[in-house]
């Protein structure tokens, strides 16, 4: 039956998770991530799941991964510095075409930073932070609800693209508590079953192959190092390395224009506010103060890919404002799709923008 | 209407769950939105803890409380971190055992940790006397609501102490407003 909550973010992002079907979580604990290992530490053996606490990140996001070749579920949860030691063998998921949800609950940084406040410093790093190149998806959340939703959303999508999906929350946003609706069922995607006969890293038009699961009676090699469609290392050829990497980049941002998640208000209006998490609740509310004003809103539930093809829903727009937890990481790659002027509106510390800074910037522009 | 609640005192007091109570009784048994945060820093274990609820009829926004219209302080360092800037529209609650300061806005005294030592045994339900003349004094959420969401998150075995201690708050606080 479906229920209502009062819930804090990090506790939905939980019960999201358990919902979609995850049933291994491996992670080491870290402010403001805790309440999710807390809670999946309670509830997963319950549920027939599996709970470990690793030594540290590296060995949780490795925890994850070989979990994942099981066929399972399986999620780790972190801030900025568990983050940074986790980003190697993000790569490894990447290049190995591992599902799996990493949730960055962010804090103020560089290094120990500020374990208590929030930020939204890792915007860039979830998505270039690795090394080489790839492409990610990740989600961002602005509200209690949306820990529940965006978490099923992230299981969903990492099954459907065999790939590491992130939730990128902030501190407000996972340590807040407010009305949360959890439904009786929800949407699950399960990955595609490897094809006896197929080749366990060739893909169809999709560009994702079927996943032959340990335990199921396949012999496969997991590596690394760039492989063939046998999953056989081949790291000497440029034309196999091209196409491989070309292939997991192509999954990904082939399809940003249609997986792409967001909400637009007022579409015709000349000043558009972007945003993603915990900025779009003050941006929200500047929009609700003054309807009068006729204030565009476009909220990325879906950062990565950046699907730009929105940006042109705002036909009349001719600037847009970023209010951003950093030093403007979102409003560099609006720069980089859009002639129009781009305002970033940097906040660091830990507070949250007032609906009376955002609403000045609106006045100054007019 | 949009209602800013602050709660303060010092760690270990129940500062923050009086305010997830309180959000509790709004969302699950009035049919309200309700918005908790609190600060969360090494500060709360010892030092003076903060935690903040927003009610309203309709969804809820901006979730920061910005000027609170209702404060709830339980110490004296409490207030003089988190209460003494309450403005003159402001209503507050005090602990009169724990804070010695009065403010400038409209106040009400409750004695809720004499009243929770020497009536009902335990210093650890004074918080809960202060939710109750909170919900007497301001009718911010129903009495039933309260009531409800107080039984949900105490430990099994304390509920009696708790509703006892509840129902001493509005006691409390109907006498200091009919003084």
């Amino acid at each position: 039956m479906t229920r209502t909550e009062f819930m804090q973010g990090n506790t939905a992002c939980a019960e999201g998770a358990l919902a979609a079907g995850c049933r291994f979580f491996g992670g080491y604990p870290i402010t403001p991530s805790t309440e999710i290992a807390e809670h999946m530490a309670l509830r997963l053996p319950k549920m027939g799941g599996v709970f470990i606490q690793m030594e540290d990140e590296i060995a949780s996001i490795a925890a994850v991964i070989g979990a994942s070749w099981t066929g399972a579920m399986a999620m780790t949860a972190t801030s900025g510095p568990g983050f940074s030691l986790m980003m190697e063998n993000i790569g490894y998921a990447v290049m190995t075409e591992t599902p799996c949800v990493i949730v960055n609950v962010q804090r103020g940084g560089p290094s120990t930073g500020q374990p208590t406040l929030s930020a939204q410093g890792d915007m860039l790093q979830c998505r270039f932070g690795s090394h080489g190149d790839y492409s990610v998806i990740a989600l961002s959340p602005a509200s209690v609800q949306e820990m529940f939703d965006l978490t099923v959303e992230a299981f969903n999508l990492a099954e459907r693209f065999r790939s590491p999906v992130f939730l990128m929350a902030d501190e407000i946003i996972g340590h807040m508590r407010e009305r949360v609706i959890i439904p009786d069922h929800v949407p699950s995607n399960q990955r595609k079953p490897y094809e006896p006969g197929s080749l366990p890293f060739r893909a169809g038009e999709d560009l994702v192959p079927g996943f032959p699961a340990f335990g199921k009676g396949y012999g496969v090699h997991v590596t690394g190092l760039t492989h063939d469609e046998r999953g056989y290392p081949c790291a000497t050829s440029p034309k196999l390395h091209e196409d491989l990497v070309k292939r997991l980049v192509g999954k990904v941002e082939g399809a940003r224009g249609s997986i792409t998640s967001c909400d637009i208000l007022n579409p015709d209006a000349e000043v558009v506010f972007v945003s993603y998490g915990a900025p779009s609740r003050t941006v929200q509310q500047v929009l609700h103060d003054h309807p009068d004003d006729n204030i565009g809103h476009l909220r990325l539930k879906m950062v990565w890919p950046f699907a730009e093809m929105v940006l042109a829903r705002f036909t009349n727009a001719e600037a847009f404002i970023v209010p951003e937890q950093n030093l403007g990481q979102i409003a560099r790659e609006i720069e980089r799709h859009t002639d129009k002027d781009v305002v970033t509106v940097p906040k660091l510390g830990g507070d949250l923008h007032t609906p009376g800074e955002l609403y000045a910037i609106v006045e100054n522009l007019k | 209407m949009r209602h800013e609640i602050r709660f303060s005192g010092f760690g270990g007091q129940g500062i923050i769950l009086a305010a997830v109570i309180l959000g509790r009784a709004a969302v699950m048994y009035d049919n309200k939105y309700a918005v908790q945060t609190q600060v969360y820093g090494p500060e709360a274990r010892g030092g003076a803890s903060m935690s903040a609820v927003i009610i309203d009829d309709e969804p809820i926004l901006y979730p920061k409380v910005a000027t609170p219209d209702i404060y709830v302080i339980m110490s004296q360092e409490g207030f003089e971190k988190y209460g003494i800037a309450a403005t003159g529209e402001a209503q507050m609650l005090v602990d009169s055992t724990l804070v010695h300061s009065r403010p400038s806005c409209h106040y009400i005294e409750i004695p809720a940790t004499r009243e929770a030592r020497e009536s009902l045994g335990r210093d650890i339900v004074a918080n809960i006397i202060m939710l109750g003349a909170l919900v007497a004094a301001t009718g911010i959420v129903s009495r039933s609501a309260i009531e409800k969401a107080i039984l949900d998150s105490v430990p099994k075995g304390t509920e009696g102490l708790n509703v006892k201690a509840m129902t001493r708050g509005f006691e409390l606080a109907e006498e200091a407003i009919s003084r």
